[in-house]
Formats: structure tokens, sequence, C-alpha cells
């Protein structure tokens, strides 16, 4: 196999193995907060802007895995 | 194969010298739109208000009704930044999904670079189809002594890194200088603080964390809208009748969602910096 082989399987790897971390945590997030919101509704708003913030974090590692694939396939 | 992506924004002009990109002329076109909304709707306001001033303010309250969530006794002084940068991102992301947007543009050649070895190698095929200058060459960009590819006129504004990184360096600076004016020089002491080990080891993870959310910031917007493009392309590439419809929705809600993810992760560093470091123990 060839560079231009190896890299984009590194890209690829890379991005997919990147996004386990991240599905499952923000799978877990909204999944606890459809919870919480069914528990409480009334607090549905506040519970909401903590679920999008949550994600948004875990959703970081995916975005780091993003940039490294992207530094692998064109730098 | 003429399924063809581009990941940076590519250049279509120059001003006084300045690259022009497709992506900065689409982000004037929607900034020249928010500006002259702006214009039209405030120029003449009422008490009573009719149609467009009703929507406007209902944006607007609905904003500021979120952010005072968030921001509490803050939000007179940060509203502006925040609401701004959802407008905007907005605007842009859906103007990104506009039909003609990144389709509509005209063929460049492509410079193919060859290394000198290799010139023997270039197949002798890629004689011309069309003669130049006929009406084909110009529609189809086949034919001609060289390859051509698509160069589009616009191009969704925030699809582009510079202009999510321009956004993110914008909300993470105000965010230091905010800390500065609601702290005073003791903001300096969340990032180098001697009196205790394990208070210099936070400092300095502190500073990698906001380092790291420039980052974030402008990755998490451009690759959730540079993945929409690549995937509605992709999808209009496999079977361009009917399928691309259910992604192009998702994208619209995408873009409602990063917008709302963008400007309220920066009104949750604004209020973060706004407590001082004692304080927050």
């Amino acid at each position: 196999m060839d560079t231009e082989g190896l890299k984009l399987l590194g890209m690829g790897l890379a991005m997919g193995l990147g996004a386990i971390g991240p599905g499952i945590g923000i799978g877990y997030v909204t999944g606890k907060a459809a919870e919480a919101v069914g528990r409480n509704p009334e607090a549905s708003g506040l519970i909401q802007t903590n679920m999008i913030l949550g994600a948004a974090f875990a959703e970081a590692v995916a975005i780091y895995a993003l940039v490294v694939a992207l530094i692998i396939r064109f730098v | 194969m003429a399924l063809h992506i581009s990941i940076a924004a590519e250049k279509i002009g120059e001003v006084a010298g300045m690259p022009v990109t497709n992506s900065l002329l689409a982000t004037w076109v929607v900034m020249g739109f928010l500006v002259l909304l702006a214009i039209l709707v405030t120029r003449k306001f009422k008490k009573v208000p009719k149609y467009p001033q009703l929507m406007v303010e209902l944006v607007v309250g609905g904003l500021y009704d979120f952010f005072s969530t968030i921001l509490g006794h803050n939000i007179k002084k940060v509203f502006p930044l925040t609401a701004s940068l959802f407008i905007f991102i907005l605007v842009a992301n859906w103007a990104g999904l506009i039909p003609g947007v990144g389709t509509v543009g005209y063929w460049e050649r492509v410079e193919h670079v060859v290394v000198a070895q290799e010139v023997e190698e270039v197949p002798q095929e890629s004689a011309p189809t069309f003669p130049v200058g006929s009406w084909e060459y110009w529609l189809t960009g086949k034919g001609g002594p060289t390859e051509f590819k698509l160069l589009p006129v616009l191009r969704g504004p925030t699809a582009d890194i510079n202009t999510t990184l321009a956004l993110a360096l914008i909300t993470m600076i105000y965010v230091q200088v905010f800390g500065f004016a609601h702290v005073g020089l003791g903001y300096l002491s969340k990032f180098f603080n001697f009196k205790n080990p394990i208070f210099t080891f936070v400092g300095v993870l502190e500073l990698i964390s906001e380092l790291s959310r420039i980052i974030s910031f402008a990755f998490r917007l451009f690759g959730n809208i540079f993945a929409g493009e690549v995937l509605l392309a992709v999808m209009a590439f496999l079977f361009a009748f009917g399928l691309p419809m259910p992604f192009i929705a998702l994208e619209i809600f995408v873009g409602v969602i990063q917008a709302l993810v963008f400007s309220m992760l920066a009104a949750v560093f604004i209020s973060l910096a706004a407590v001082g470091h004692q304080e927050a123990h």
C-alpha cells in the first residue's frame, strides 16, 4: 500500500474511532436530559441549556478527531 | 468522477491587492442583507408594531429572554455581542443552503503540478472533446487542452475556516476583556497563581483550555457546516431528484442548532469570566 492509501486509511480511522466516544457521550447526555424533563417538566428550559452545553463539550472531542483527520488528509 | 469538494474557499478576485474568496463575498452579501434589514425595520418604529417590526421584535425579545437566563445581570452589556453572533451565524448557515450558492460559478483551468519524470506518463487522451470557444466548452468545462473545475461564485460563509476562526477569536478576546473589566487584575490569578502548587497547575490547565476553546469554537462551526455541505453534495451526486430534500431539512435544523450552540457557549464563557477566581471556590 502506498503512502496516499495509508493516509486515507488513517484519516478514516481517526474520524471513525474518534466519533465513538462523543457519540456515546452525547447520547448519554440527551437521554439523561429527556429523563430529567420527564421527571420535572417545569425545569425543561434550564435542562435544555445544560444539555446543549454538555453535548457541545462532548462534541468538541469529535471536532479534535476531525481536525486530525483533515490534517492527515491535507497537510 | 464529477464530484469535486474543496475544503478551502477559492479565490475569485482581488480588491486592492487583497485576495477575495467566494466565502468572503458571501459574507459580505449576508452582512449587507442584515444591515439593510436592520435599517429598513428600525427606520420608523411604532409603539403598536406592524408585521416587519413585530417579527424582528419577536426574535430579539426571544433571544433576550434566552440569554438573560445564562448571563443574569450582565445581559445589558453582553447581549449585543451574543445576539449578533446568533443572528449572523444563523443567516450565514442558511445562506449556504440557498440553491445556487456553491453550484453557480465559472470554469477555471486546473493547473497540474507535474514532476519532471512523470511528464511521459501524462495520458494523451485529454485531447479536446469540444473545441475551445464553443458553447459546449463553456457549459461543461470539458475539452480544451487542460482540465477545468468549477469555481463557485458564492460559498457558505461559515463553511470557511477563516470566518469561523475570526468569530472564535472575537468571542474569546471579548471574554478576556470582560474578565479584566469585571474582576480587575485579579483575573490574572486565574492563570498565574503561585500560592499553592495545585493552583499553579490548575492555572496552566485554564490557560490551555482557553486556547483550546478557540480551536473548538472555530472547528465546531466549520466542521458541522462543511460536513453538511459535503453531505448534500454527495446526496445530490448519488441521486439528484428528491433524495437531498430530507438532508436539506436536516441542514436547516443544524444551522439553527450550531448558531444557538455558538452564541450560548459564548454567553456561558463570558459569565464564567465575570466570576472571580476566589468567588468561584
